[in-house]
C-alpha cells in the first residue's frame, strides 16, 4: 500500500472517532481533492526540480501511539539563547502544556488549537479563519491533506491596537520513537487592525528517525499591520519538511515578512503563497540556503498582486555544497486592477563543489502596465581578488572565505529584528561553514 | 542610414491593416488535404526522393502520431485539423529557372509588391535569395558566384538530389525526429526548404537569404533549413516571412537545424512579419517553429530576430555549446498588438568549457496580445568557466495587454558565472512629452522610443534589414497609444 493509499483509508477509518464540528465539511473536501490529485510529481512545472519520492517511500506512521515526553534539558538546545520569548512546544504532535507558557490576555492569545477551541470566543474565531485562504490557483495537495489530518498546531490572535511584547516561539518536536512519523500540524495567526506580533517558528527531530512534516501556517493580516515571521529550518539530516504559508493582507497598510533559513533537514520544500488584497502593502519573503551532502531545498514562492500600490519583494541567497540541490521558483503575478506595483524578485547562488546543482526561476506574468516589475537572478563564485585580500591581511582561507559567504548574505540577515535570533543564526552559519567566528564583532573590529 | 521620413510613414500608416495581404493567382499543385502514410509517401514521390529519406519521413510519422501538442506555452488557440490541411502546394510552373525571365510574371509581380523584386535585389547589396513559396524554392540568384567558392546553396529538395551524403548525414542531427511534437510533424511532410553548405576556411561574400511566404489557402508550410558552416567558415544568414490575408489560420511548422564545426561562425537573422490576423483577432499564422544550432570547437552561432507578425508565435531558437570555447548569441525583439500571442526565447545548453551565451530579449505588447519570454540557460557538468548573462525587457502599452518572463537557470559547474536581469515597465509621460515639447507628436514619439528600447537587438541585424526592421516596429505598434 502506498502513502497515498494508506493517508485515504486511515482517513476515512479515524473519521468516525472525530466528531462532526464546523471543520468536519472542510476534512471532507480537503481529502476528496487529495484523494483526485494524489502527491505532485517532477512532470509538474511547479515540482520539476524537486522529487519527493525518496521521501514518500517511508512507511509513516500517521499517529504517533503513546505521549512522549521531554524535559527542559531536552529542548533547551533548540531555543533561541537568551530570547526573551512565550514558548509553544509541541512533542510528536500533541502540545506540551508544562514546558509552555500558552497565554491569553486581554490583547492577544497564543495557545494551542485544543486549548482554544474551548474557549467559546476563539472557536468563533478559528472556524471563521481556518482553511479560508484561497490563492489563485485550485488548492494546495499538501495544505488539503494538513486540512484533513492536522488535530494541533498553535492559534495566535493579536486584538486591536495590540503590540505583542515578546516573540512567540513555536516548537515542534519529534522524539523518533516510531521508525518514521509524519506529523501535520497547523498554525493560524491573525491579526487585527493596528496590531502587530513577531514569531518564530521551527521543527526539530530528536533522532536519526525518518521523519516528515507537513506543515501548513495561515497568516491573516488586517489593516495597519506587522507581522514578522521567522522559520529555522536546521533539523537532522533525516527529517523532511514540507511547509506551507499562506498569506492574506486584507487590509490596506499592512507588512508581512517572512524569513526562511535553511541549513539543515533531507528535503525541504517551502511553498510561500501571499495574496495581496487591499492597498498599499508590502510582503517580504527572504531567505537564507547554506546545503550541504545530499541535501535539498526548494523554494516555491507566489505573490498575487490583486490590487493596485502594492510592493513585493523577494531575496533569496543561496550556497550549495558537496551535492546539495537548490531550487528557487519564484512567481508574481500582476493582475490587470493592480496598477503602480512594486515587484522584486531576487535569487543569487554559489555553488562550493562540482557536483552541487542550482536551479532559478524567477517568474513574472504581468497584465498591468503602469508598473514597476523586475527580477534578478545571479550564480557565480566568490571573487577571488576579494579572497586574496582578506587573506593578504592575515584572515585565514576557511575564515576569509565564511566572512565573505557571511556578507552575501547581509542583505538578508539584516531585516532580521529580533537581535537573539539573529546571533543565533549567525552561529548556525558559522558551524555550517565549518568556522567558529561571531561574524558581528569580527566585522565591527 | 535611414532616408524614411515622415511622409513615408503617414503613407505607411495609412496602408498599415496589412500591406502584404494579397493574394497570388498562380495555378498550384496541391495534393488533397489529409495526413497519413500515402501522403507521406506521396510528397516523396513528387520530390523523387531516396528510399532513406521516405523511410525516415514514415518514421517521423510514426513518432509523430504518439505525440500530443505540448500545453506549457503562455498562448491560446485552437489546435489545426492536421487531417484538414494539404500537406504539399507548389507552383506547377516552378520548375527551373536559369534566369530571372523565366519566371513567372505574376510571381515577379508579387515580389515586386513586397519590395524585394529579383531585378532589385540583383542590382541591390549583393543578396542572393532564394525564394521559397509555399514549399518549393522557386528561383535562386547568385548560385553561380556562390558555387565558384564551393558554396552550396539551394533548395533542400535540390540538395537531397545533388549531395545526399551531406543532407544525409547532418539532416536531424541538430533537431532529431523526436524532438518535439511540431518537428516530427515536419520531419514527415517538409516540401522544401534551403539548404547550405559553407566549404572549409570560406568567408561566404554576401548575405544569403530566403524570402517565405505562404500562399495558397488552406496548405501548411513546413519548410526544413539546413545550414552547415564547415571549419573556419563563416555565413550570414537572413530570413524573411510575409503571408498574405487569410481568414483561417495558416500553420507553420518550420525547423531550422544550423551545424558550426571547429571554428565556424554562423549568424542567423529572421524578420517574421506572417499575417498576424485582423484587429478582432481573427486569423493569422500559427508559427510554430523549431530552431536550434551547435557548435563545435571554438564555434558561434548569433541569433537574431525580429519578430512582428503571426496570431501566435511560438519559436525559441536555441544553441548547444559543445565544443569548448563555442559562444552563443541571441538578439531578439517580439512585437505584439491586437490579439496576438507571442511566446519565444532561447535555450543555451553549455556543455564545452570556456563557453559564453549572451541573451538579449525585447518584448513589446500592446493592445490584447499577450507577450512572454521563456528562456533556459543551463550549465552542464564539465561546463568550466561558462558565462552566460541574460537581459529580458519588456514594454507594455495599454492596460489590457500581458508582459511575461518565465527564465530557467540550471546550473551544474561552480566555476561558472551567470546572470538574468529582468524589467517591465511602460512608456513614461515624461519621455513622450519631452518628444512632443521638442515637436515629435505622440505616434512618432512612441516609435522613437520603442525603436531606442530595442536598438541593442536592431544595430545586430545587417542594414536592409534593420530599416525594414525598423518600419515593421512602427506599422505593427499603429493605433496602440491611447
Amino acid at each position: 500500500m502506498d502513502l497515498k493509499e494508506k493517508l485515504i483509508s486511515s482517513y476515512h477509518q479515524t473519521q468516525k472517532d472525530r466528531p462532526k464540528d464546523a471543520f468536519h465539511a472542510l476534512r471532507e473536501k480537503a481529502i476528496s481533492y487529495f484523494e483526485e490529485k494524489g502527491f505532485p510529481n517532477k512532470k509538474e512545472e511547479t515540482w520539476r526540480y524537486t522529487s519527493l519520492r525518496p521521501i514518500l517511500k517511508e512507511d509513516y506512521q500517521l499517529f504517533p501511539k503513546n505521549e512522549n515526553t521531554l524535559t527542559q534539558q531536552d529542548i533547551a538546545p533548540y531555543l533561541t539563547k537568551g530570547l526573551d520569548s512565550y514558548l509553544l512546544v509541541y512533542v510528536d504532535g500533541h502540545f506540551v502544556e508544562n514546558l509552555s507558557q500558552p497565554i491569553k490576555t486581554k490583547t492577544f492569545t497564543a495557545t494551542s488549537f485544543s486549548k482554544a477551541l474551548q474557549e467559546k470566543e476563539d472557536k468563533a474565531r478559528i472556524e471563521k479563519y481556518f482553511d479560508q485562504i484561497a490563492p489563485k490557483e485550485d488548492r494546495d495537495r499538501f495544505r488539503s491533506l494538513n486540512t484533513a489530518f492536522t488535530q494541533e498546531g498553535t492559534f495566535i490572535h493579536v486584538e486591536r491596537n495590540a503590540v505583542v511584547d515578546k516573540p512567540i516561539q513555536l516548537l515542534y518536536f519529534s522524539t523518533g520513537k516510531e521508525d518514521a512519523l509524519l506529523l501535520q500540524p497547523r498554525n493560524l495567526v491573525v491579526v487585527e487592525n493596528n496590531a502587530q506580533v513577531k514569531i518564530i517558528e521551527r521543527h526539530q527531530s530528536l533522532n536519526e528517525n525518518a521523519t516528515l512534516t507537513n506543515a501548513v501556517t495561515e497568516i491573516i493580516a488586517a489593516e495597519h499591520t506587522l507581522v514578522d515571521y521567522y522559520k529555522i529550518q536546521n533539523d537532522k539530516y533525516t527529517s523532511s519538511l514540507i511547509d506551507n504559508t499562506f498569506v492574506d493582507q486584507h487590509g490596506n497598510d499592512s507588512a508581512v515578512f517572512v524569513h526562511t533559513f535553511s541549513f539543515g533537514g533531507k528535503l525541504t520544500r517551502n511553498n510561500l503563497r501571499a495574496s495581496q488584497n487591499a492597498e498599499h502593502l508590502n510582503t517580504t519573503f527572504k531567505g537564507v540556503t547554506i546545503l550541504e551532502g545530499n541535501q535539498h531545498v526548494d523554494h516555491n514562492t507566489f505573490v498575487h498582486h490583486l490590487q493596485p500600490n502594492n510592493e513585493s519583494h523577494q531575496d533569496y541567497k543561496g550556497m550549495f555544497d558537496d551535492r546539495s540541490h537548490g531550487v528557487f521558483d519564484g512567481y508574481i503575478l500582476v493582475d490587470r486592477i493592480a496598477q503602480k506595483t512594486d515587484g522584486y524578485q531576487k535569487s543569487d547562488n554559489i555553488l562550493m563543489s562540482d557536483r552541487a546543482i542550482a536551479h532559478a526561476k524567477p517568474q513574472l506574468e504581468i497584465y498591468a502596465d503602469d508598473v514597476l516589475c523586475s527580477h534578478g537572478c545571479t550564480i557565480g563564485q566568490m571573487d577571488k581578488e576579494a579572497l586574496f585580500y582578506l587573506q593578504s591581511r592575515g584572515v585565514p582561507k576557511k575564515e576569509a572565505k565564511a566572512l565573505m559567504m557571511y556578507a552575501f548574505c547581509t542583505s538578508v540577515l539584516s531585516s532580521v529584528t529580533i537581535p537573539e535570533l539573529k546571533a543565533q543564526i549567525d552561529g548556525y552559519i558559522s558551524s555550517k561553514l565549518g568556522v567558529k567566528m561571531d561574524f558581528d564583532s569580527e566585522l565591527i573590529d | 542610414m535611414a532616408k524614411y521620413t515622415e511622409e513615408d510613414l503617414k503613407k505607411e500608416l495609412e496602408t498599415q491593416e496589412y500591406e502584404y495581404g494579397f493574394y497570388t493567382d498562380i495555378e498550384s499543385d496541391t495534393i488533397a488535404p489529409g495526413l497519413n502514410e500515402d501522403t507521406v509517401r506521396l510528397i516523396s514521390k513528387k520530390k523523387n526522393e531516396p528510399a532513406w529519406l521516405t523511410e525516415w519521413r514514415l518514421d517521423a510519422l510514426e513518432i509523430w502520431k504518439k505525440m500530443k501538442l505540448p500545453t506549457w506555452a503562455h498562448v491560446n488557440f485552437k489546435e489545426p485539423d492536421y487531417q484538414a490541411i494539404s500537406y504539399y502546394s507548389s507552383p506547377t510552373k516552378g520548375a527551373k529557372y536559369n534566369s530571372i525571365d523565366e519566371v513567372d510574371p505574376e510571381l515577379l509581380d508579387t515580389f515586386k509588391k513586397l519590395g524585394i523584386s529579383l531585378e532589385e535585389q540583383k542590382r541591390l547589396a549583393g543578396v542572393a535569395v532564394d525564394i521559397v513559396m509555399d514549399s518549393t524554392s522557386v528561383a535562386t540568384t547568385f548560385r553561380k558566384t556562390l558555387a565558384e567558392k564551393g558554396i552550396i546553396f539551394c533548395p533542400i529538395s535540390e540538395a537531397i538530389q545533388e549531395h545526399p551524403d551531406l543532407v544525409r548525414k547532418y539532416l536531424g542531427t541538430v533537431v532529431p525526429k523526436t524532438d518535439n511534437f511540431e518537428a516530427a510533424l515536419n520531419s514527415a511532410v517538409f516540401s522544401d526548404g534551403s539548404f547550405c553548405y559553407i566549404p572549409k576556411g570560406v568567408r561566404c561574400p554576401m548575405e544569403l537569404s530566403t524570402y517565405f511566404r505562404i500562399n495558397q489557402g488552406g496548405t501548411g508550410q513546413f519548410e526544413r533549413t539546413l545550414l552547415i558552416a564547415d571549419q573556419d567558415s563563416y555565413v550570414s544568414y537572413l530570413e524573411g516571412c510575409t503571408a498574405p490575408s487569410r481568414n483561417e489560420n495558416q500553420f507553420h511548422a518550420a525547423v531550422v537545424e544550423l551545424i558550426a564545426l571547429e571554428g565556424a561562425e554562423i549568424k542567423y537573422s529572421t524578420v517574421q512579419n506572417w499575417y498576424p490576423g485582423d484587429k478582432e483577432g481573427n486569423g493569422g499564422v500559427l508559427n510554430l517553429v523549431t530552431k536550434r544550432g551547435i557548435c563545435e570547437k571554438n564555434a558561434k552561432i548569433s541569433w537574431t530576430q525580429v519578430e512582428t507578425g503571426s496570431a501566435v508565435t511560438w519559436k525559441y531558437p536555441s544553441c548547444i555549446l559543445k565544443g569548448d570555447n563555442s559562444v552563443g548569441e541571441f538578439y531578439s525583439i517580439a512585437v505584439t498588438n491586437n490579439h496576438q500571442q507571442a511566446d519565444t526565447g532561447t535555450k543555451m545548453t553549455h556543455l564545452g568549457k570556456n563557453t559564453r551565451s549572451t541573451i538579449i530579449s525585447k518584448g513589446i505588447s500592446a493592445g490584447y496580445s499577450q507577450n512572454s519570454y521563456r528562456g533556459e540557460v543551463s550549465i552542464g557538468r564539465n561546463a568550466d568557466n561558462a558565462r552566460n548573462f541574460t537581459q529580458c525587457d519588456s514594454l507594455l502599452m495599454g492596460n489590457n495587454c500581458g508582459a511575461h518572463t518565465f527564465p530557467y537557470v540550471e546550473l551544474k559547474n561552480p566555476t561558472a558565472q551567470l546572470e538574468h536581469e529582468a524589467t517591465t515597465s511602460k512608456i513614461g509621460e515624461d519621455q513622450i512629452f519631452y518628444c512632443n515639447q521638442r515637436g515629435i507628436d505622440e505616434e512618432k514619439a512612441i516609435a522613437l522610443i520603442v525603436n531606442g528600447f530595442g536598438k541593442e537587438v536592431l544595430k545586430k541585424l545587417p542594414m536592409e534589414f534593420a530599416i525594414e526592421a525598423q518600419k515593421l516596429l512602427e506599422i505593427s505598434l499603429e493605433g496602440s497609444v491611447g
